[in-house]
């Protein structure tokens, strides 16, 4: 008997990361925001009625996954469960108890199988707008960003927050869509209630405490074995970064113990004014996901394997204190997995990865006629990357998105979403870094108004002053540039114009290269020349 | 008519070619190993052993109607033409850039797809079309001109071209090809024909895909024609499509990337025209083979189709890790489970299956040839659903001994479970995966999977269906006779139809009803087109458009009346599309737009309706003369089960679960809570104990 215990277990496991797909699908199909419908910028997840997560969408983003493995634990702190009923769906976009900024918004669906409450559904998603500045990092506070929604009743009973609706609908530029997404996280946390009731049902169990545990344990099991295998000690690195207006150092320290693996951002930079700011919640998701990624990629995220890392910070740019701006707190947030890594790499020595792009090349466009023209305003937003930095036995992958887990979007519908023309897209030669293993390649991008517009762009870029560093004596990748087609510099962050008749350039930066140069086998190198990947200079 | 005909099926498959000729009424069959240098000596083998036992001519045959895997393995082994592809300047690299994402985030050792052609094998050209249609700048012709000598002087084997937004306007791709085409002597497929849909990375794929099968698939269909003529076969061969219909073998030359998935569309039609026979307007056909199990949804008799797909993946089944080729298709979801399917232990004590196979060589442990990794196979012997020694009518002989060796040491022992519970758990495991993939793509496409009727085919899923039923709900499923050749036998009920797709963007508030009916006219005018090259019966014409809400970026199909539209047509559009939104997402919006993305027109021969049979849900029960011990999921444990001969029952028996119904190629597994009533055609439905008909 206590075999089949031990399989109907299992199989079960299996259904509840099924479940959570069926209710990350649900998101995908049916939100408006084009990051999360092209862009896969959503995740879901189920926890137990002590706001633990036991499994979590495949489909999803770091990003949000860890942010979200937190996020529940507030709601249960701010909503008594005397007052949590069938029915009910919480919501937030609080950076700091949420996922890092405004455009997320988070929401949490008690689970309840007749009175008891078994546990918890969430979802978290980009919206298109929050109003305010718009996204961006132009913000000198959160108050600047956007509306704030504190951790409240998106729902109660099945009743939707009128009011609620009401102020957003007159706080938000794209109202219809905004809403429409609310609902679409709200109804994917519902098919997820909904497959797991008939899932306990099927399986005779009255909650979730058997299963979940059996989850946390076997998890926890193994990602102790793996943390066993490592060495013990601390090692630290730091690195710069662009910032808004002045290099901003980011320094961590991690430490390996039995008790788990310590992270600190000890010496970095203190905050910024502008919109770069990253809530610790934020910096803690991308250090667990770079650092889980080399130590124990094949082990599930879940309450257990996340229990290992513990994350902390002085208050600074990785752990910005309200009401600091954090509008655009995945630049710098994608920072965090390169230099956490470095760190890494000392301990486990030539096992771990160059410097990367590592920041989405986000553009954010503001599209409209020229005084003396018809035409249309449109917003449109890009996702576009630089290269991955090469791996310990490959090449870093060209204009591959890491670590965030977005996709771009063609442009063949980009250009459908508003009155621009993209003429160019496509890989930037020689600018991966050299070595045994050569980084990915970036890529140059070109984007004119249509004819008859002009448009103003958010610029949320990085890598421009500090290229992305090889390792094991691999050289640096080629760093980003931002102009316009005439060579007119531009910032690379901030709101900034694009004139009718001119184009913005983007020359988005390449991954480090790994090991030395002299060591890169001839065929490759052949390859590299006959592909154009290097132009002769630099091979 | 067309039943009067005497119609031969031919599936090269990746292993097995499997014919079936259908002779008034009757069909034979035969299963010949495929014969990779020369695919049509399978099929002239077949012929001969199909036509002899029907005692009649190759002559006699009246249509020939072919389905095969060459082109997927094409495109799968990369040994396709030294192909060029001319794309705008500016793209050079749309098809190795691919969506920039990563489909397996936690693997920092990720190898993505090689683009199927390399860079220095894309030529990019000036010349622009907008969004709109319009020409932003005019095509560079000279550079075409002095392109022409060097892919001449490269010696390339074919020429794709792929522009930007030229499924809107297709003049620069077509005056391209112009130029070329008076140096360059090899075939040139344009995007705008091959596949006129939206989003650059999926159509500029499809062409290249195209242009780089389309030597040797036109070569081999020459020489099948050729050589079927010399036996005295002359009649008319026609190609099945990936989305489910016949084209003649000249369009197939010219655009054979519509083979792709042929086959396993082939058993879809299968299950299609068994739902119409029984009447089940709701089907799901599962057919699991020794690699992979396929998953369609019939509805109406129509097996679902979709606008793309995804070929040749790299990674574990993993979307997002293959080629997407967006032609029309009868959409099917594919697992890596089938009875080679090899099971594991992971770092979490976790029981895996697949996708990994031990495939047919070595195959499972219990073959004895020298495979020693446990499978799917040597879980079913061990819990007694196969008997030993009548596998694969007696040909095999299966060591219970080995299969246990292999399940103890690589589960078993890692999970201190004995060698019963430890198969037990891999195939629980097995049919968990199948039924949540199951469950999610019926999700996906808004519908509720209990309310299906399985049909299941191929030598793996009868062992399987009836577990499968019980973890989706699923109260009846069919098992059909000749389910074996299944692909091929559904060639044979295969219509004339041709499918056109168009891109138009076009919000519902600015219907323009007359650029809408051009649009259809045109695409109608293509449909009917390839059709009539089959047939002069009756057409029937579906519309479809693709619609959302502005902003969002999945379109879900609005069926639309086959009618000239006017002004006054914009209500009733939102009705339906209203309708249909309700359909696959619960509820529907309010504010926003309305749009239209893609247009379909799909064409096909009116089919004459089948006789109906009703299910019998019923029979009269029979006793089963002998039972041996076999392992019962619901209780845990093993139970006595009666061993029922399928050659022995006669229509109307029924065979009271738990029960084995054995037969030359597979087993049925009746599980306790089904019974199995044969039917009047020799097909066993299992049907849930105390469920209503």
């Amino acid at each position: 008997m206590r075999d089949m215990d031990e399989i109907r277990l299992q199989v079960m496991w299996n259904r509840l990361i099924s479940v959570v797909e069926e209710q990350a699908m649900t998101l995908l199909r049916t939100a408006f925001s084009t990051s999360v419908r092209e862009a896969g910028d959503l995740s879901a997840g189920v926890y137990n009625a002590r706001g633990e997560m036991l499994a979590q969408a495949v489909t999803g983003t770091p990003g949000h996954v860890n942010t979200m493995a937190e996020a529940v634990m507030h709601f249960i702190a701010e909503i008594p469960s005397e007052s949590m009923y069938p029915g009910d769906t919480y919501v937030t976009n609080d950076p700091w108890k949420g996922t890092g900024h405004l455009h997320d918004i988070t929401m949490v669906t008690p689970s309840f199988k007749g009175d008891e409450l078994i546990g918890f559904f969430a979802c978290t998603a980009h919206v298109v707008d929050v109003g305010g500045r718009g996204f961006g990092a132009d913000g000198q506070s959160v108050y600047e960003e956007g509306i704030q929604i504190p951790i409240m009743k998106f729902a109660e009973r099945g009743e939707v927050n009128q009011d609620l609706l009401r102020i957003l609908r007159l706080n938000v530029r794209e109202p219809n869509q905004v809403i429409g997404d609310f609902h679409s996280l709200a109804a994917c946390n519902d098919v997820g209630h909904k497959r797991l009731l008939e899932m306990l049902d099927e399986a005779g169990l009255d909650n979730l405490e058997r299963l979940g545990a059996f989850i946390l344990s076997r998890t926890h099991t193994a990602i102790m074995e793996r943390l066993e295998a490592l060495p013990r000690g601390t090692w630290s690195n730091d690195m710069l970064t662009d910032g808004y207006d002045e290099p901003v150092k980011l320094a961590v320290s991690i430490s390996i113990s039995d008790g788990g693996l310590g992270v600190d951002f000890s010496g970095t930079a203190a905050m910024s004014r502008w919109g770069i700011n990253v809530p610790l919640i934020y910096a803690k998701a991308y250090a667990c996901y770079a650092l889980k990624s080399v130590i124990a990629p094949d082990i599930p995220n879940n309450a257990a394997s996340l229990a290992v890392f513990n994350v902390s910070s002085p208050t600074n740019i990785l752990n910005a204190e309200r009401p600091a701006p954090v509008s655009v707190r995945h630049v710098i947030g994608h920072m965090v997995p390169d230099l956490v890594l470095g760190a890494l790499a000392q301990a486990l020595p030539g096992k771990v990865l160059a410097e990367g792009a590592a920041a989405l090349w986000n553009v954010h466009i503001s599209a409209r006629p020229t005084a003396d023209s018809e035409g249309r305003r449109a917003e449109v937003l890009m996702f576009n990357s630089g290269g991955m930095g090469a791996r310990p036995t490959l090449d870093g992958l060209s204009a591959t998105a890491f670590p965030s887990g977005v996709h771009t979007m063609p442009i063949e519908a980009t250009e459908h979403t508003g009155p621009i023309v993209v003429w160019r897209k496509e890989l930037r030669p020689a600018s991966g870094g050299a070595g045994k293993y050569r980084g990915g390649l970036g890529q140059i991008i070109e984007i004119a108004p249509a004819d008859g517009h002009e448009f103003n762009f958010s610029a949320m870029f990085d890598r421009i002053t500090a290229p992305a560093r090889g390792r094991d004596g691999g050289q640096h990748g080629a760093p980003g540039s931002v102009t316009l087609d005439d060579g007119t510099p531009l910032r690379p962050k901030g709101w900034q114009h694009v004139p009718a008749g001119r184009r913005l350039v983007l020359q988005l930066p390449g991954g480090g290269g790994f090991g030395e140069p002299n060591e890169r086998s001839r065929e490759a190198c052949e390859s590299d020349q006959v592909k154009g990947y290097v132009t002769e200079d630099r091979s | 008519m067309v039943s009067h005909k005497i119609r031969l099926g031919a599936d090269i498959g990746g292993t097995f070619t499997d014919i079936a000729l259908e002779v008034h009424g009757t069909i034979y069959s035969t299963k010949l190993l495929t014969n990779y240098t020369a695919p049509e000596q399978s099929i002239l083998d077949g012929v001969e052993i199909v036509t002899r036992d029907a005692g009649i001519s190759p002559a006699d045959i009246d249509i020939i109607i072919h389905g095969t895997t060459l082109a997927t393995n094409a495109l799968i082994q990369r040994h396709g033409a030294k192909t060029a592809l001319v794309t705008t300047e500016g793209f050079r690299d749309v098809i190795e850039m691919r969506t920039e994402n990563r489909f397996e985030q936690y693997d920092l050792d990720l190898v993505l797809p090689p683009p199927l052609i390399s860079r220095e094998d894309r030529f990019p050209i000036a010349g622009r079309i907008g969004a709109q249609g319009q020409e932003l700048s005019p095509l560079d012709e000279a550079a075409l001109e002095e392109l022409a000598d060097t892919l001449v002087e490269r010696d390339y084997g074919a020429v794709a071209i792929g522009f930007i937004h030229s499924y809107l306007n297709p003049a620069h791709e077509e005056r391209a090809r112009e130029i070329l085409s008076r140096k360059v002597s090899v075939p040139i497929s344009i995007s705008a024909e091959v596949s006129p849909q939206m989003r650059e990375f999926e159509r500029f794929n499809t062409v290249c895909a195209n242009a780089y099968v389309r030597p040797q698939m036109a070569n081999y269909l020459s020489r099948l024609q050729a050589r079927l003529k010399e036996m005295g076969a002359g009649c008319p061969v026609f190609m099945i499509h990936s989305g489910g219909g016949l084209i003649s073998v000249e369009t197939a030359s010219e655009c054979p990337v519509r083979l792709v998935e042929s086959g396993p569309a082939g058993g879809a039609i299968f299950a299609a025209d068994i739902a119409n026979r029984f009447n089940i307007d709701q089907a799901l056909s599962y057919d699991m083979g020794g690699t992979t199990a396929k998953i369609c949804l019939i509805d109406d008799f129509q097996p679902q189709t979709a606008r793309t797909f995804e070929v040749a993946r790299t990674y574990r089944f993993c979307k997002g890790s293959g080629m997407p080729i967006s032609i029309p298709v009868i959409e099917m979801i594919e697992i890596g489970a089938g009875g080679g399917s090899i099971a594991s232990v992971d770092v979490m004590g976790r029981i895996q299956v697949g996708p990994e196979s031990a495939g047919s060589e070595p195959g499972p442990a219990c073959y004895q040839h020298g495979g020693e990794q446990p499978t799917i196979t040597d879980a079913d012997l061990i819990l007694g659903k196969l008997d030993p020694h009548n596998f694969a009518d007696g040909k095999i002989l299966l060591s219970i001994d080995n299969a246990r060796q292999a399940v103890s040491r690589d589960v078993g022992s890692k999970l201190d479970l004995d060698s019963d519970a430890a198969a037990f758990g891999i195939c629980e495991m097995v049919d968990e995966n199948m039924a949540n993939a199951a469950r999610v793509h019926t999700v996906e496409n808004g519908k509720t999977i209990d309310e299906y009727v399985m049909i299941a085919f191929g030598g793996a899923a009868p062992l399987h269906a009836a577990r499968l039923c019980e973890k989706l709900g699923i109260a009846r499923c069919l098992i059909p006779q000749g389910a074996g050749v299944g692909s091929a036998i559904g060639f044979l009920k295969t219509p004339f139809g041709y499918e056109a797709l168009a891109s138009r963007i076009m919000s519902l508030s600015s219907f323009n009803a007359s650029a809408v009916n051009a649009l259809l006219g045109d695409l109608r005018g293509t449909a009917e087109r390839f059709v009539r090259a089959g047939t002069d019966d009756r057409i029937l014409f579906e519309v479809t458009a693709y619609m959302r809400y502005a902003g969002q970026g999945w379109e879900i199909p609005v069926p639309l009346p086959n009618r000239e539209f006017t002004e006054s047509d914009k209500a009733t559009i939102e009705t339906l599309f209203r309708e249909r939104y309700v359909q696959f997402f619960g509820r529907a919006i309010e504010g926003p737009e309305i749009e239209f993305v893609t247009w379909s027109v799909k064409a096909q021969d009116e089919r004459p309706e089948p006789d109906k049979v009703a299910l019998d849900h019923e029979g009269t029960p029979i006793e089963a003369e002998t039972s041996r011990d076999v392992f019962d999921p619901v209780a845990g444990a093993y139970r006595p089960t009666g061993i029922v001969p399928r050659d022995t029952l006669q229509p109307g028996a029924r065979v009271i679960g738990p029960a084995i119904i054995v037969e030359r190629e597979t087993s049925t597994i009746v599980t306790s809570p089904f019974d199995a009533v044969v039917q009047s055609d020799g097909a066993i439905l299992l049907v849930r104990k105390g469920a209503a008909a």
